[in-house]
């Protein structure tokens, strides 16, 4: 255990070290959103102001999916590159699977800032165009909670099989699919006339993340029921984080 | 070194297998067996590619074995994290956590290992004063030369006391200054009580660092024992080459009578003969002394050790370093 919480230190103070870029990095996405779709296209007509509220669960899905990802995949494929940085971790006197757990953790720790960041951002920016009813709190957090583990075990899974040249096409070929296609500037519902989009996004956990958010953010628009999302979500974790453990492992012994 | 220390590293028959694809695979490490004295330092020593790598991967839970066991204080290597707290590996590349500064690097370390507080704070102070990088503790390591990350690695190690120190070529593509100094740091060590793992393809370096040697080549040890009974085990050993212009019978003939001459052999050159005489250094007085006796002029004499280079050419056919 206190190996584990030594493993979290460090990685916590080397991201407290770059503080202004984590927060630009966390931050700079959900303002983005935030700004762009619930301020200047309503602003200028482009879109209804009730588009705020249909987007505001898919921005906080988009920007906890985004910030878990970096937190993890980044550094993961970092300390497995050429040098191997992380290899005094894992001569530390702790299972190896104890590692990818903290790498979790971390990257959880970090979709939640990035989610808790959404809040107020939307606040200050399109408070008027935003009507929001939760309806319940305690499934809030449920979703918060499980969008940010499947958030980083997404990125556990791409970073140990992704090599740290590949990271900017990993964020072309997945990542911003993932988002695009992940139900998030869109309700899953919507798209009822494009079936087979429909049906195959299922796959994606972006979708269940943006429709678990409307189902208690925006309970008025249509969405998945929320025993499906969370079905999904969870199905998300385990299953990524069961690939992510084994490609860690495959990768951490020779 | 007592010669009845017990074992601290007990190795039977450690096998690995890459398996590089379906119908490729590599024998890196067959079946070695050995065992390591509390105390002492061991080298492995053997060319590029020899296993020595892979051998210490497996002793220090990096490396999956294929077959065989290995026990370090009596604990199956299998067992990882109970290795892993008896253990310390200085590894081949550098691999220093390059997010953090020089002091930085050897306090996350102790945490890891649960070294309390005080005793990391006083510990990482001594030992970074004792590698020599006091001044440059709160640097980040991204910018510290070979030399200074290879002792910083070496201080990491010792941050948790490991019960046996492994270093991976720590001394390879240092410069000459950079490897005395690592040598001595290493001796100082082991004058400590450090039981020491290391390799090299240096002989010079396995013949004056270590207590015992393995020359290990294709993953198999050659041969296993002190440097100096290593040497022994090259026929012929030391020789003393004499140049001379001629060589008259008797000159010979008295040469064997001399106490503990081996084998005399002639090499005849443009201008001049080659004897060589094989035996020890002790032998020129008397050597010289017969060649005057015979009135022949001497244009030359030199004394070759043998090296264990010279053993790894007997045992292979091959050089060490090509
Ligand atoms: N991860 C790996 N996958 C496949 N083959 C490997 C791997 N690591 C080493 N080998 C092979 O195993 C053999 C032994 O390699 P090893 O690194 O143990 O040698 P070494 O004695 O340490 O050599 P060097 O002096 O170059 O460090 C070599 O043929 C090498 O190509
Ligand atoms: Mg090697």
């Amino acid at each position: 255990m206190k190996t584990f919480l030594a493993l979290l230190q460090r990685d916590v103070t080397v991201l407290i070290r770059d503080l202004p870029e984590f927060v630009m990095r966390i931050a700079m996405q959900p303002f983005l959103f935030v700004f762009v779709f619930g301020y200047v296209l309503p602003s200028i007509g482009q879109v209804k102001s009730s588009y705020a509220n249909l987007l505001l669960p898919g921005i906080l899905a988009a920007s906890m999916m985004m910030a878990g990802v970096q937190g993890t995949a980044i550094p993961l494929s970092q300390d497995f590159g050429a040098i191997k940085e992380i290899e005094d971790r894992l001569m530390a006197p702790i299972r190896v699977s104890m590692v990818v757990l903290e790498k979790i953790v971390m990257g959880t720790l970090q979709a939640w800032i990035a989610g808790g960041l959404v809040f107020p951002l939307a606040w200050a920016i399109m408070r008027s165009n935003l009507s929001l009813h939760v309806t319940s709190f305690g499934y809030l957090f449920l979703y918060l909670f499980l969008v940010g583990l499947a958030s980083a075990a997404t990125g556990i899974t791409l970073g140990t099989i992704i090599s740290p040249f590949k990271i900017p096409l990993m964020f072309a070929t997945i990542i911003i699919p993932m988002i695009f296609l992940g139900a998030t500037y869109y309700p899953w519902h919507a798209l009822s006339n494009v079936v087979w989009l429909q049906t195959i996004i299922l796959i994606n956990p972006m979708v269940y993340a943006a429709e678990g958010f409307r189902s208690v953010l925006t309970p008025g628009i249509p969405h998945i029921r929320m025993l499906f999302t969370i079905l999904g979500l969870f199905g998300a974790v385990i299953i990524l984080s069961g690939i992510g453990l084994r490609g860690f492992i495959k990768r951490a012994y020779s | 070194m007592a010669e009845q220390a017990e074992a601290i590293i007990d190795i039977e028959g450690l096998k690995k297998t890459y398996t590089l694809d379906s119908h490729r695979r590599v024998e890196a490490v067959k079946g070695i067996k050995f065992s390591v004295k509390t105390g002492e330092i061991f080298g492995l020593l053997g060319p590029n590619g020899a296993g020595k790598t892979t051998t210490i991967g497996m002793l220090t839970t990096r490396v999956k074995v294929t077959a065989g066991d290995a026990f370090i204080a009596g604990i199956n290597i299998r067992d990882e994290v109970a290795v892993k707290r008896l253990i310390a590996v200085v590894p081949q590349q550098n691999n220093l956590d390059r997010s953090l500064t020089a002091r930085e690097n050897l306090i996350f370390h102790a945490k890891y290992f649960g070294v309390p507080k005080r005793v990391r704070e006083k510990k990482a102070e001594e030992l970074l004063e004792m590698m020599g990088l006091k001044g440059r503790q709160d640097d980040y390591v991204r910018a510290f030369s070979g030399g200074m990350a290879q002792r910083l690695m070496i201080a990491r190690a010792l941050m948790h006391e490991p019960k046996v120190l492994f270093l991976d070529e720590a001394t390879t593509g240092l410069d000459p200054q950079s490897r005395r100094l690592l040598w001595d740091k290493v001796r100082e060590l082991n004058k400590g009580g450090q039981t020491i793992l290391l390799t090299t393809h240096y002989m010079d370096e396995a013949d004056e660092l270590c207590h015992r040697i393995a020359i290990i080549d294709h993953g198999e040890v050659l041969a296993l024992d002190t440097p100096h009974n290593l040497k022994r085990m090259v026929p012929g050993g030391n020789r003393i080459d004499l140049e001379l212009p001629e060589v008259p019978d008797r000159l010979v003939d008295i040469l064997r009578g001399i106490d503990r001459t081996g084998e005399i052999s002639r090499r005849d050159e443009e201008d001049r003969i080659i004897l060589s005489v094989h035996g020890g250094q002790g032998l020129i007085p008397g050597i010289i002394k017969a060649v005057q006796e015979t009135n022949t002029d001497i244009l030359g004499v030199q004394l070759h050790h043998v090296t264990l280079e010279d053993l790894f050419i007997h045992l292979t056919g091959r050089r060490l370093r090509d």
